[in-house]
């Protein structure tokens, strides 16, 4: 969610029992904007906070002029330093898929005997070690795992332009009540799998400048997200259940919106069986 | 025109432009060039057009020209600026100061002056780099009616939408020069489409707001509910209120969970608070605290943990109706076997179903509290039934969502006996069990005179406030976690916190069951668990993670600092302490943390239905030689049994030999 409306989103997703303390959000208004002004980022989101066993990793990301572009994310121990956190890989994602268990908390943790193809095995053990995982590559490729899974927008909120770059839309008033409700007004944020699946008869109802990411209808499986209104029906909330802990607010008819994530950073692969 | 015809003066002319476009006009005076001071100062509504008529390639120097009469209310023909080089269908490029957004308006506009009807005069004439008009005194009467062509082409409905081209684009000028977008070149088509969504928005309007809001009206009805007082309360009851009350402070709580950022919002706690003060306004209630919140697909769950006062309780007669059902199904299964099939009767089944464990009294073990739930504070409360251990055993073997509705059922392996709402109650049993804990010495156990074998062996299941508790520092409560003990009795394998050997029931079955407890002698031993008041050093871990993690809930003040307990077994429970205050609370979805994925019950094997023996076992058909030579083994028996009759009837075997 923005830096700047923080304070009001925090309060907004309170109703998940998780958020931050006083202390965290003092702080966190100033070191984020401080992170905007040493590494020119356009915008800065805070994107949330992963629990670990003996500490909590709290991270940041900074998008830069072309919002859907690979965004810099940033990680801090105590929300006053920050650290980069190195770009996500394929290979990094795949090793952490098999990692299970909680984080430790520790960025420099490494992890033991985790399992790999012959193929990779043959590659690593040239060096003569056994293959680990540190924590922090885990961490990356926890969060790109959830920025590409659950990382939602509403449709309308961006805008991609001709050339091929992509906006805030300025004249988003946001979602009426009807449309909040729906799945299908709310997007990924992230790379299109399904666009190029859709009918002619689908795709010639899309707006390209809108429509240009995938919506949350066909996810699998179906009702993986949980829609509710709180607060006496004025704020919509949405909350996966894929990943659970991660939760996306906005407040119809205005153009407040977000997504936060608190939770242990584990994939709730127990999803079908408790639906 | 009105005005008078252009003059030629100094080689360029300026046009009398009188507006095409009736609209008022609110923009701030634009960047006056010394040409067209005079102009500034007067209301004109397209300055900018003026500035457009500059032909360019020709300096701006020069005497000022007289200036052209003008009115911002002159709705007739516009002069064509259409002079010596200057040619509409041409780029404009801006050289005087003139020059504003407008160019790009004043093109289509002045295109839609050139006469590009066939009938039209002029038409056909026009040349790249020459008007039609260069050769010729402009006559305006056959201009005025080439303008008044083009507007009143403008001014054409369409067929499909009803709207005309003409009030679209005042409209989009107007809202464009009323907000004054940065760029709007840019975002000029969906400024197009905005005002056309407008249009037809207003007629909708009413109706979409009315039907919109109602359900957040509502809701703000039941809330706004909460905060009156009701009617009739004097002031006795006020002074009943202040005094002694079950009523927990929810405030107090949520500020201390929340330094370490854990909790709703102010709003949502205050709402609870409120709601919890209706409950306890029309129950008999001793004691009530705010257990937590569970989420759910479609809705929450807010529990209020209570004790009623004693006598007061309601026995709940539905509950043990359920639990016999439940016990008669498997035996029915006989039944019907019996009554069906009279002549060919089936074997018995041997089937034997496990007896029913019987709940817990209300009031002590599993359900020493009363919970009551609702959805959404404004609610009414409606109160959980008391669990049993059957629905805590199977509870340990589903996980599920929970709906938030609490009469839906729960679709599982192994089936669970009951709908959501005892799903729910054995899940709170669970977490309570597991995740309820106080600082060490707050509790002490009463002093008894009894024996503590009176009570089955169990251990000691109450406690009472210790008046001699002394506070332990922050520090050491989050470095040790031998500082802090469970208060609330574990839940045994059986479902029970007490075990109770379910043999040993009622009287009727004992003959049965004598025979029964020879079968069985070893199988159901003792269960015991941990006793209450145990040290949270004891809880084992999951894997290599510590069953809680302990953190001060601030580094950078530890005057003020408080211990704040995370579960790892239960996520979603806390438990804070500070001096002499201490709660625990729960907010989650529910279900406890296992690090490998959740492997359903399998299906028992399949029941064997007839015991096998030799006599019935199936075995392989002989084959042709086997029969044969079983045939011929056989007749040689017959023949030496005849050999040896034949010594006594010789004329038998003469008779054979020659057949």
């Amino acid at each position: 969610m923005e830096v700047a409306s923080l304070p009001a989103a925090l309060e907004l997703v309170a109703g998940g029992g998780a958020g931050l303390s006083p202390e965290k959000r003092a702080v966190l208004g100033a070191s984020l904007l401080l992170l905007q002004r040493d590494y020119r980022f356009e915008r800065v989101w805070f994107w949330g906070c992963i629990q670990g066993v003996r500490g909590a990793y709290y991270i940041a990301e900074g998008l830069g002029p072309d919002r859907a572009a690979p965004r810099s994310r940033l990680y801090s121990l105590n929300c006053v330093e920050w650290s980069f956190l190195p770009p996500a890989t394929e290979e990094m994602v795949a090793q952490a898929e098999q990692l299970k268990g909680r984080f430790q908390g520790d960025p420099s943790f490494e992890y033991e005997h985790i399992e790999i193809n012959a193929e990779d095995a043959e590659r690593l053990f040239e060096d003569g070690k056994e293959p680990t995982i540190k924590e922090e590559a885990r961490l990356v490729a926890t969060i790109e795992q959830i920025d590409r899974a659950v990382g939602i927008i509403p449709r309308g909120a961006f805008l991609k332009t001709p050339l091929g770059s992509v906006h805030e839309n300025r004249n988003f008033e946001g979602l009426s009540l009807m449309e909040a409700k729906k799945l299908s007004s709310y997007f990924h944020f992230t790379e299109p799998f399904n666009l190029k699946n859709k009918t002619l008869l689908e795709k010639a109802d899309l707006d390209p400048s809108t429509d240009f990411l995938d919506s949350l209808e066909h996810d699998i499986p179906q009702g993986s997200w949980t829609v509710q209104l709180e607060k006496g029906d004025t704020v919509v909330v949405l909350r996966s259940l894929l990943w659970l802990g991660l939760m996306f607010y906005h407040v119809p008819m205005t153009k407040q919106y977000g997504y936060i994530y608190f939770g242990t950073g584990e994939k709730n692969f127990d999803l079908p069986f408790m639906l | 025109a009105r005005g008078a015809p252009p003059t030629v003066s100094n080689g360029f002319q300026r046009p009398p432009s009188a507006p095409l476009l009736r609209r008022r006009r609110r923009s701030p005076p634009r960047a006056l060039s010394a040409a067209g001071a005079r102009r500034a100062a007067t209301p004109v509504p397209n300055a900018g057009r003026n500035g457009a008529a500059v032909p360019p390639g020709k300096p701006a120097a020069g005497p000022p020209p007289p200036p052209p009469p003008r009115r911002a209310s002159q709705a007739t023909a516009a002069a064509l600026p259409q002079r010596l080089g200057f040619d509409p269908y041409q780029t404009q490029e801006p050289k005087s100061a003139y020059q504003t957004y407008a160019v790009g308006r004043d093109q289509a506009s002045e295109r839609a002056h050139g006469p590009y009807q066939p009938h039209e005069p002029g038409y056909g004439l026009h040349q790249p780099g020459h008007s039609p008009y260069d050769d010729q005194i402009p006559d305006p009467k056959s201009r005025m009616l080439a303008i008044q062509n083009a507007k009143a082409y403008l001014l054409k409905s369409s067929t499909t939408s009803g709207l005309n081209l003409y009030d679209h684009l005042a409209n989009m000028l107007t809202k464009i020069l009323d907000e004054q977008p940065t760029n709007a070149v840019d975002i000029i088509e969906n400024i197009s489409k905005d005002v056309k969504w407008a249009q037809f928005q207003k007629k909708m309007d009413t109706l979409r707001d009315e039907h919109e809001i109602l359900p957040a009206f509502e809701a703000a009805e039941k809330r706004k509910a909460l905060f009156l007082k009701a009617n009739g309360e004097g002031d006795e009851e006020l002074e009943e209120e202040i005094g002694e009350t079950p009523l927990p402070n929810v405030m107090e709580t949520a500020f201390y969970f929340e330094q370490a950022g854990i909790g709703l919002s102010k709003d949502e706690s205050y709402h609870i608070f409120l709601a919890l003060k209706k409950l306890v306004s029309v129950q008999p209630i001793q004691t009530c605290r705010f257990w937590g919140k569970i989420l759910g697909l479609e809705m929450n769950y807010i529990i209020a943990e209570v004790q009623y006062h004693e006598g007061e309780e309601e026995e709940e007669t539905e509950e043990e109706e359920v639990i016999e059902e439940g016990g008669k199904r498997r035996g029915d299964v006989e039944d019907e076997d019996e009554e069906t099939e009279k002549e060919d009767e089936p074997p018995k089944s041997t089937y034997k179903p496990p007896p029913v464990i019987p709940k817990e009294e209300n009031g002590t073990g599993a359900n020493k509290y009363v919970y009551f739930v609702c959805n959404e504070p404004g609610k009414p409360w409606v109160k959980l039934p008391p669990v049993t251990p059957a629905q805590i055993v199977c509870a340990r073997k589903i996980k599920k969502f929970f709906t938030g509705r609490l009469d839906a059922p729960v679709v599982s392996f192994p089936p669970f006996p009951g709908n959501e709402a005892n799903y729910l109650r054995a899940q709170i049993a669970r977490i309570s069990a597991g995740t309820h804990i106080s600082p060490i010495g707050f509790y002490q156990f009463a002093e008894e005179e009894g024996d503590e074998e009176e009570e089955g062996g169990g251990g000691r299941d109450t406690y009472e406030e210790n008046p001699d508790f002394q506070p332990l520092s922050v520090v050491e409560m989050v470095d040790s976690l031998s500082t802090w003990v469970h208060h609330v009795q574990n839940i045994l394998k059986q479902g029970r916190c007490v075990w109770l050997n379910p043999f040993q029931k009622s009287e009727e079955e004992e003959e049965d069951e004598e025979e029964e407890k020879e079968e069985e002698p070893d199988e159901l031993q003792q269960e015991i668990g941990p006793p209450l008041l145990t040290p949270l050093s004891e809880d084992e871990g999951i894997q290599n993670i510590p069953a809680w993690t302990a953190q001060p809930s601030t580094n950078l003040i530890p005057q003020y600092a408080v211990a704040i307990l995370q579960s790892n077994r239960w996520p979603g429970a806390y438990a804070f302490a500070s001096g002499r205050k201490f709660d625990n609370i729960y907010f989650g979805w529910g279900h406890k943390y296992s690090p490998e994925n959740h492997s359903p019950a399998l299906p028992p094997p399949v029941q064997a239905e007839y015991p096998s023996g030799p006599e019935i076992t199936e075995t392989r058909d002989p084959t042709l030689e086997e029969e044969l030579a079983f045939k011929a083994a056989k007749e040689e028996a017959l023949a030496a049994a005849e050999e040896e009759d034949d010594e006594e009837d010789v004329e038998d075997d003469e008779e054979e030999d020659d057949d």
